[in-house]
């Protein structure tokens, strides 16, 4: 088939790191432009952290965006954002929190109004209304689940593996956050709960990647002992080359249908975890690699204590 | 070498693949129309019920698919929608108001399956619709009625032993006594001290005040016990609506979450939810006149308050009756056809009524309708704010002495009193609420959901499969039927756990689990062609290839399961489904990508001494 890279040996490994300037070049550049548009485009907050209310009404036949604007607007909507959601027939109808009360009100007003006013058997398809305060909520209990998250690793990662790596591990875990949030901030795509789901998705999953470089890299300073860091990390990373690949891959094209076929409401979910992919996929072959080298890993740092193999203790769980 | 499991490890394997699939297995039976038969406000579903229920049905010519009776609760099973439609609307007729009757959505699971506990996949209102709100309770306006309450029962209290206080108020949490002279004060003292528990008793002689505080201890009762008296009330609210299943739950201090599946009258719905409306009884100040209280000069010991359809009203500042008290409430007409609504009260307010109404004959009282709505502003603490809207409902003049039941007229029209009955009958909320968040999801919008996840994960897997399979041939068909085990052992996990449900997220990690399940497979079939590639033996290959590969299969998915409990942890209501289909995914795609595929390469390949190469 297409992977004939499988068979590397470890005579003949692939020169990862000798492209290392301009890996990191690009992770520079790619961080610093993602900071940039975070600081100056920011991120589209959804409905979750923002709090106000939504409508997902179907039409019959396309909708006429333009007509439902003007009704919005004579109606004192003129804040509302109108779009199309999926469909031409599927209109999203926006509607940012109000100062007055009984908020949640606004919902009801806005179906009422557009099956006063609109000339077409209008389906409701969806109504979300969140109070600024638990938009707020959820907001920071989001933000704490990335933190206690990412913490909960670091912890669990340093446990298991020398600190060069886990360090490395877990600031690959950083770059993938912060390229995310980057193109959804230059994309202005919506930030919702489900995003903040898939990062924590992707944060897991690209850990899984490392870990299995990180291992391979373990048991590969304590094999080969003629090869110097660099080597070592070189043949480490061809050999889980095709398994990275090969899983990836799979993700990749399970994480493609879903955005293709799972509907709209998870889109930008499939689409955050797709770009998780191939940023985790990224950072595990090479930022973290690199990172690991720049902080000065030696075959020292990773002897057992005890010289036994990793896994012989396991078998009894297979 | 060979390899092989021991007997008892591919019994077990095959034992918890079975098990798994016993329980999805209620998944593929699909689900009947029926309508849910219920007792409400002393209504009781009986076997006399049950008869009842079966003769009108058979009469209306509406075949019953199945009935089952247990826990207080009938379910009649029809056969199409439109037979559950009508079977409701008789029903209702038949029943009566002291009977709830719910559409519902029954699962056909046969009857041996459901004995050992086998259920469908309890789906997230975002794939079968339904409404889901939060709900915060006002606190503050709890511990305000009970300190009114407080000063009206201290000062009848004294009244009673004939004693002059000069004031009784609240301040803070405190109600502050002062007595007119020292007398009064001492026996007061005597009087109060120790007979109010959940107050602290301190006096102070110059000013001749005594204060009772709340403790702590209290204030923590009261705001509990406000939060559980809502839970009630709504659960009676949600009754009124009909609606079969619905989950009404506290949600840390002060939050209360409903969710509704299958309403879509939201408005509806929200109307009697969230109307935190409470009814009081009042004297009419018939002794002042309204028009000088209007002009300002407001007599001690009454107040104005704004009529329905204008004017105002002055009532005394004495609430007769609140309405905790009433039992139930009804429409019904007056000689001249005009709607009233007639109410029944507990035996205390019973009493109540008789001693306030006895001297009072010929006197006019008031009906005054509270209801808070929220300002839409927040308090310093962050709070909703709200208004309390008190308004006259009726005034009536008093014809009898009246006892437990009595009617009032004079309400508006015949939606006016079946509003106002309805409010009433289902209770007073002790504390006003207000929805923070509401999801709604339609039906269509519901099954358009289900019908997208099922061909992201049905194509998803195909496309695995056929990956899987043309890439390590005959070990990648090992790692396909893991794969498709898998699947079957996550929905039946998720259908044994009585907490999990399935919503829109979940189905995203069941797809995300087919493509991540699938990488131990590739960890362990990499490491087995790397073995041959050294020039191990296939047997010593595939040995050494799961051995070499577990540590680091458990390290990677473990990482992950710590996102999902983190997950599950701060995630809420859709992320919470994501985070349990993932983690159920992550420990059953260790046990059918290690085990299960360890044990089918162990009979197929691994008693063959002389296997020569794998297909890998």
């Amino acid at each position: 088939m297409f992977f004939q890279i499988t068979k590397v040996d470890e005579n003949r490994p692939l020169d990862f790191m000798s492209i290392n300037k301009w890996t990191t070049a690009l992770s520079v550049i790619l961080i610093v432009a993602s900071l940039i548009s975070l600081s100056v485009n920011k991120l589209n907050w959804g409905l979750d952290f923002t709090g106000g209310t939504l409508v997902e009404v179907g039409f019959s036949q396309p909708a006429n965006l333009t007509e439902l604007r003007s009704v919005l607007e004579e109606n004192d909507f003129g804040d509302a954002i109108v779009q199309n959601y999926g469909t031409p027939r599927d209109v999203l109808v926006r509607v940012p929190p109000r100062g007055e009360g009984d908020s949640d009100a606004v919902g009801n007003q806005l179906l009422q109004m557009l099956q006063a006013n609109i000339n077409d058997d209008i389906q409701i398809r969806r109504v979300e209304f969140v109070g600024p305060q638990v938009g707020e909520e959820l907001a920071e209990a989001g933000g704490l689940a990335l933190l206690v998250a990412l913490i909960c690793i670091l912890i669990y990662v340093s446990f298991r593996f020398e600190w060069r790596l886990a360090l490395s591990a877990v600031a690959g875990l950083g770059q993938d956050v912060i390229l995310i949030l980057g193109l959804f901030s230059i994309t202005q795509m919506q930030v919702d709960l489900t995003i903040l789901a898939a990062l924590l998705a992707v944060i897991g999953y690209s850990l899984n990647d490392s870990i299995v470089v990180a291992d391979r890299i373990r048991e590969n300073f304590r094999k080969l002992r003629k090869e110097d860091p660099t080597s070592v990390i070189n043949i480490s990373l061809s050999q889980t080359l095709s398994r990275t690949l090969v899983t990836s891959l799979t993700t990749l094209v399970v994480l493609i249908v879903l955005m293709l076929f799972g509907g709209q409401m998870i889109f930008g979910f499939s689409v955050a975890l797709a770009v998780g992919v191939v940023v985790g996929t990224y950072s595990s072959v090479f930022t973290r690699s690199t990172l690991v080298l720049a902080l000065g890993i030696s075959r020292e740092d990773l002897m057992p204590p005890e010289v036994e193999k990793e896994g012989e203790d396991q078998e009894n769980y297979l | 070498m060979l390899n092989r499991y021991p007997l008892w490890k591919n019994l077990l394997i095959l034992f918890v693949v079975l098990f798994g699939t016993l329980y999805a297995l209620p998944n593929l039976f699909g689900e009947d129309y029926a309508v849910q038969i219920s007792g409400t406000r002393g209504g009781e579903v009986t076997v006399d019920t049950v008869a009842q229920v079966e003769r009108s049905l058979e009469r209306a010519g509406i075949p019953i698919r199945g009935l089952t009776f247990e826990n207080g609760q009938m379910l009649v099973r029809v056969d199409s929608d439109e037979d559950q439609l009508n079977a409701r609307e008789l029903l209702v007729q038949e029943l009566g108001s002291q009977y709830v009757v719910a559409l519902n959505l029954a699962p056909a699971t046969p009857a041996w399956l459901a004995a050992i506990g086998g259920e469908p996949l309890k789906l997230g209102l975002d794939l079968r619709g339904g409404v889901h709100f939060l709900m915060e309770v006002d606190m503050e306006e709890a511990l305000s009625k009970i300190r009114e309450q407080m000063v009206t029962t201290v000062q009848d209290r004294l009244r009673e032993e004939r004693l002059r206080y000069q004031r009784v108020q609240a301040d803070g949490n405190s109600i502050v006594v002062t007595m007119r002279n020292e007398a009064d004060f001492q026996s007061a003292i005597g009087v109060l001290r120790n007979q109010y528990q959940g107050y602290d008793f301190r006096t102070d002689s110059s000013s001749r005040t005594i204060t009772l505080a709340m403790t702590d201890q209290f204030l923590q009762e009261t705001r509990s016990n406000a939060i559980d008296q809502n839970i009630t009330i709504l659960r009676n609210r949600v009754d009124e609506l009909g609606v079969a299943e619905p989950l009404i739950q506290r949600q840390g201090a002060d939050r209360i979450v409903v969710e509704l599946p299958g309403v879509q009258d939201t408005a509806r719905a929200k109307e009697i939810l969230g109307a935190t409306a409470t009814l009081e009884f009042r004297f009419v100040d018939t002794d002042n006149d309204v028009q000088d209280a209007i002009a300002g000069r407001v007599p001690f010991g009454s107040r104005l308050f704004d009529q329905r359809g204008g004017g105002q009203v002055l009532l005394e500042n004495r609430v007769i009756l609140t309405g905790d008290h009433i039992v139930n409430a009804s429409v019904g007409y007056d000689e001249s056809n005009r709607p009233q609504v007639n109410i029944s009260l507990d035996s205390a307010g019973g009493r109540m009524m008789t001693q306030a109404t006895r001297g009072n004959i010929g006197k006019p009282m008031a009906t005054v309708f509270i209801e808070f709505l929220a300002t839409g502003e927040t308090t310093d603490e962050g709070r909703i704010a709200f208004d309390r809207v008190e308004e006259v409902v009726s005034v009536a003049t008093i014809q009898a002495v009246l006892g437990s039941n009595f009617r009032i007229t004079g309400v508006g029209s015949v939606q006016d009193a079946q509003n106002l009955a309805l409010l009433l009958r289902a209770g007073a909320l002790i504390a006003p609420i207000q929805i923070v968040e509401e999801r709604t999801v339609g039906p269509s919008l519901g099954a358009e959901n289900v019908e997208a996840g099922m061909k992201a994960i049905i194509g998803a897997f195909i496309l695995v499969l056929l990956f899987m399979g043309i890439y390590y041939r005959k070990f990648g068909l090992v790692a396909n039927l893991a794969l498709m085990t898998n699947l079957v052992m996550i929905i039946g996990v998720m259908s044994m756990i009585p907490g999990a449900t399935l919503t829109m997220p979940g189905i995203a990690g069941i797809v995300l689990t087919v493509g991540m399940a699938v990488d131990a497979n590739v960890i362990i079939f990499e490491r087995i062609r790397e073995e041959l590639v050294e020039g191990r033996s296939p047997q010593q290959a595939i040995a050494r290839g799961y051995e070499n590969a577990f540590s680091t299969i458990a390290d990677a998915n473990i990482t992950t399961l710590i996102t999902a409990l983190i997950l599950f942890a701060v995630g809420t209501g859709s992320i919470k489904g994501f985070a349990v289909t993932l983690a159920i995914g992550i420990v059953t795609s260790m046990f059918t990508a290690i085990a299960g595929t360890r044990a089918v390469i162990n009979l197929t390949w691994g008693r063959n001494k002389r296997l020569k190469e794998l297909s890998i």
